[in-house]
């Protein structure tokens, strides 16, 4: 090339857009992001949403309470639980319910099951984005057994819509502490086995380590929560600032890992899954007897007002803000989905990588796509 | 700062501002031309250090438009809630506090694309969620629905 | 016991007889090559299932189990499959070089199987320059993964083809180098003077430090070279899709997915070959006895035995480890397996000069 007005050659080099999805085998959904490269190093990333927008917040202002609740299962697929308890637990602070305690323990523990069902998921296909295969396999086999107790209790194995306001929709199985007891004996051990398989592997740590780095200052900024703002060095664990549920009572810590790299939120998603099972170990040798509902009127109606409920996902913080105007509809229902904030951390971890480390950090911010598009 | 200690606190430091409460948060109306000033304030002041933008979303009040940020602090663990009441429905438009939180730039481009409110000096206002030819701005209460493809 | 040079000298001579000796060449290349294809094609077919096999047995699961018995027939289905296929070219790929690049990929790795010896007295063709020619022929195939990778217009195709460029014409040095090793210690290029260099014993076991070294470095770099798990990334299906072949489809697709298989093949057979003595059974100098007992076992055996090996080996790696990163690869090579391998062949030379290998 011609090169007589003393312009770098870098200059003049084209840059390349590459859109990345919406159909992308790492972006796991129908998110997509406008890469601009310069070779194989990213210079600017634009995420382009709405490929699976269904208006959620929308639909919450045409249907009552409760219908909406099922609508937060569809949000962050992978903690369904967790998103129906949020729901349920703002409307029960509108309306002043009482839940039991049985029904309490019951939450948590499927809220903590389905952390570890999220976690492992988000195990098996962080190391397939980068490119191993089998651990998503073997991620799979207690995840199976976990869907399987979901299934036999509460009838669905994805979107549950098991917890509602008052408490539970059923009442557990009688053999629902044994299978339990027994899935913990084996997730314990399978654990020990992915440390071995994924976290000692050199390659798996030289990808990770050192790879989008999130300074603590710009994930507060960025309004990133959870496993995410924790590998920051930022202490945000909703069930220990902001409990709910009877989390206070309970016995667990709060991994914050001062790493700020792709390894650091490795590390506090595999040390959080341990504690889920801790959590779960406390609760499950007495569970509460007693009423597994409180009594909840038909027609749920919100005194006039703004209520605010948030609770810890696997992915992050999930807020449900609800306006009401006295109606038996919600006036504004809006949830503060903690894939949507975290999703904004990914432009400046990702500028000046390259593409494997766009991955890696990709799947290391464990993105859900419907939680981010809603 | 409890709920109660923060709203007494709101009170002193910003007395030409209504203060008031929601069921969890203090509440503050802010004037959109004193937002940037205030939320410079909170986010500055020792005292209180609203560092971080949890939930920034939009109501519509027919008439008005209230644009509703969640603030806390990472520190002291405290919230609190500013509104920004909008009485022009036409040409509604906000400072962007892109500047002191970096995430109200996903957040905006939200509440823009949902409830058409402009953010002055934001780094990058689009549609985010739907096409550029949507008609309309659907959170919006007189949104005209006519085959029913959000409401049900 | 019959040799296979009983076998093709009664075809050589029933051929002579009965035509004249032009005809007679150019009726054994044809035979020649049919024979290759059909072997490497059963090769292939016994390797794909044997990959998925193995996969499913890292994962924990069955693997192919429905078609046929125990899953044999799966692959059959899969090739037959890809033939039916259209073979769709998009609108705005260079169709010429689009629909050269399969079949230049696939020529290629045919070519470099010209050398190999199967069995005594079993070799197509036996130059004195047996290992460079199948060096200097493999890097050929780039070339075609750079025309697919250009031709498809496609920007994954193109980044993918870029990253095959510059991994396998890295990687191809210390592949290289590491058969340097062993050449320097046989004194030979051809490929039957190195297997019957090992007739006391394979040069991996002969006790040399270097060429267990060189070893090691051929099975990585090997690896790298057919573009496979962890070196896979001209494909990285989680970054490119597909890489250089995301725009084929139907049997120009099953081109180049042979071709990963018989570039699998070429590099266990060159591994076997050099540092595991080919064909020649396992001797250990001095103990007759022994030797005899191995020599009981057919030739074909001990290759197939080894190639299929060193391919385990490779299986083994691509459903165990993760994938590197390009820079990552390219330092590994560059900056730790490169200066290794050059530091290791002035070793080796050394240890000829002074005579003391044996």
């Amino acid at each position: 090339m011609e090169n007589n007005n003393n312009i770098p050659i870098d200059d003049l080099t084209e840059e390349f857009v590459v859109n990345i999805g919406p159909q992308h085998p790492s972006t796991h959904g129908v998110l997509r992001l406008q890469a601009t490269l310069d070779g194989e190093t990213i210079k600017d990333l634009l995420p382009v949403l709405g490929y699976i927008h269904r208006g959620i917040e929308k639909m919450t202002e045409s249907l009552g309470y409760k219908q909406s609740i099922y609508l937060t299962s569809r949000m962050d697929y992978l903690s369904a639980h967790i998103n129906n308890q949020a729901c349920s637990l703002a409307i029960e602070k509108g309306m002043q319910i009482e839940v039991p305690e049985r029904a309490k323990a019951i939450r948590i523990i499927m809220a903590e099951l389905q952390r570890l069902t999220s976690h492992e998921l988000w195990w098996g296909s962080c190391a397939m984005d980068l490119g191993a295969v089998t651990p998503f396999f073997l991620a799979f086999r207690d995840r199976e057994r976990i869907l399987d107790i979901f299934e036999g209790n509460t009838g669905n194995r994805l979107t549950m819509n098991y917890i509602t306001p008052g408490g539970v929709m059923f009442d557990v199985l009688p053999n629902f502490a044994s299978s339990i007891k027994e899935l913990l004996v084996k997730v314990k051990e399978h654990l020990k086995e992915y440390e071995e398989l994924i976290t000692g592997n050199v390659i798996f740590q030289h990808r990770l380590k050192g790879v989008g780095i999130l300074p603590r200052e710009l994930a507060i900024s960025m309004g990133c929560t959870g496993p995410v703002a924790r590998a920051s060095g930022i202490s945000c664990d909703v069930r220990k600032y902001h409990p709910y549920d009877g989390y206070d009572k309970l016995d667990f810590k709060e991994i914050v890992i001062d790493g700020c790299d792709s390894w650091a939120r490795y590390k506090v998603r595999m040390e959080e899954m341990k504690q889920s099972i801790h959590i779960i170990e406390q609760l499950i040798h007495n569970i509460p007897e007693g009423e597994f509902r409180a009594k909840v009127k038909g027609v749920i109606k919100l005194p006039v007002g703004e209520y605010y409920q948030r609770v810890e996902t696997a992915r992050g913080e999930l807020g449900v803000y609800i306006v009401s105007d006295g109606g038996n509809k919600p006036y504004r229902m809006k949830f503060r989905a903690a894939s949507f904030s975290n999703l904004g951390a990914l432009k400046p971890i990702t500028v000046g990588a390259k593409i494997g480390d766009l991955m890696a950090s990709m799947a290391t911010i464990d993105l859900v796509i419907p939680d981010i598009d809603r | 700062m409890t709920k109660e200690e923060l709203k007494t606190y709101l009170v002193q430091i910003f007395p030409s501002n209504k203060v008031d409460e929601t069921f969890d948060f203090p509440l503050m109306f802010v004037d959109k031309s004193e937002l940037l000033s205030v939320a410079q304030k909170l986010k500055d002041s020792p005292e209180t250090q609203f560092d971080f933008l949890f939930c920034q979303t939009a109501v519509d009040r027919i008439p008005n438009l209230e644009v509703v940020y969640h603030l806390s602090s990472i520190n002291f663990k405290h919230d609190m809630v500013l509104k920004v009441v909008l009485e022009d429905r036409e040409t509604p438009e906000v400072p962007s506090v892109y500047s002191f939180w970096k995430a109200a730039e996903l957040y905006e481009d939200e509440i823009f694309d949902m409830f058409g409110i402009r953010f002055s000096n934001h780094p990058n206002l689009r549609r985010i969620m739907l096409g550029d030819e949507w008609p309309g701005f659907p959170l919006r209460k007189d949104y005209k629905d006519d085959i029913n493809i959000v409401s049900l | 016991m019959i040799g296979f040079s009983d076998i093709t000298k009664w075809i050589h001579d029933s051929l002579s007889s009965a035509l004249s000796p032009g005809w007679v060449l150019a009726s054994e290349f044809v035979l020649a090559g049919i024979a290759v294809i059909l072997i490497v094609v059963v090769l292939v077919v016994v390797m794909i299932y044997m990959e998925r096999k193995v996969a499913g047995f890292m994962q924990l699961r069955l693997g192919p189990h429905r078609v046929g018995p125990w899953g044999t027939m799966q692959v059959f289905a899969d090739v037959f499959k890809l033939l039916l296929k259209e073979s769709f070219a998009p609108n705005s790929v260079d169709k010429f070089l689009f629909n050269l690049a399969p079949i230049l990929v696939l020529a290629v790795s045919f070519m470099a199987l010209a050398p190999i010896s199967w069995a005594p007295g079993l070799q197509l063709w036996d130059m004195n320059i047996g290992i460079l020619y199948i060096t200097a022929v493999s890097s050929i195939g780039v070339i075609g993964i750079l025309m697919a990778g250009w031709s498809s217009n496609n920007k994954y195709s193109l980044l993918g083809a870029m990253r095959s460029g510059a991994q396998i014409v890295s990687y191809e040095l210390s592949a290289g180098l590491s058969i340097v090793a062993v050449i320097a210690m046989c004194g030979s290029l051809s490929v039957h003077d190195i297997i019957m260099s090992q007739a006391d014993g394979w040069w991996i076991f002969k006790g040399h430090l270097p060429i267990l070294f060189a070893f090691i470095v051929y099975v990585i770099a090997g690896t790298a070279e057919v573009n496979r798990a962890p070196f896979d990334l001209a494909e990285a299906e989680s970054e490119l899709t597909a890489g250089y072949h995301t725009e084929y489809s139907g049997m120009q697709f099953g081109m180049f997915y042979l071709t990963e298989y018989i570039n699998m093949v070429v590099i266990a057979m060159i591994g076997s070959t050099v540092f595991l003595g080919g064909w020649m059974p396992f001797h250990i100098y001095g103990f007759d006895a022994f030797n005899g007992v191995m020599d009981y076992i057919p030739s074909f055996v001990w290759f197939f035995g080894k190639i299929f090996m060193i391919i385990f080996f490779m299986m083994w790696f691509r459903w165990t480890f993760p994938r590197l990163r390009i820079d990552q690869l390219l330092k590994l090579e560059w900056k730790y397996l490169l200066p290794l391998s050059i530091v290791n062949v002035v070793i080796v030379a050394f240890i000829t000069v002074m005579k003391w290998h044996f």
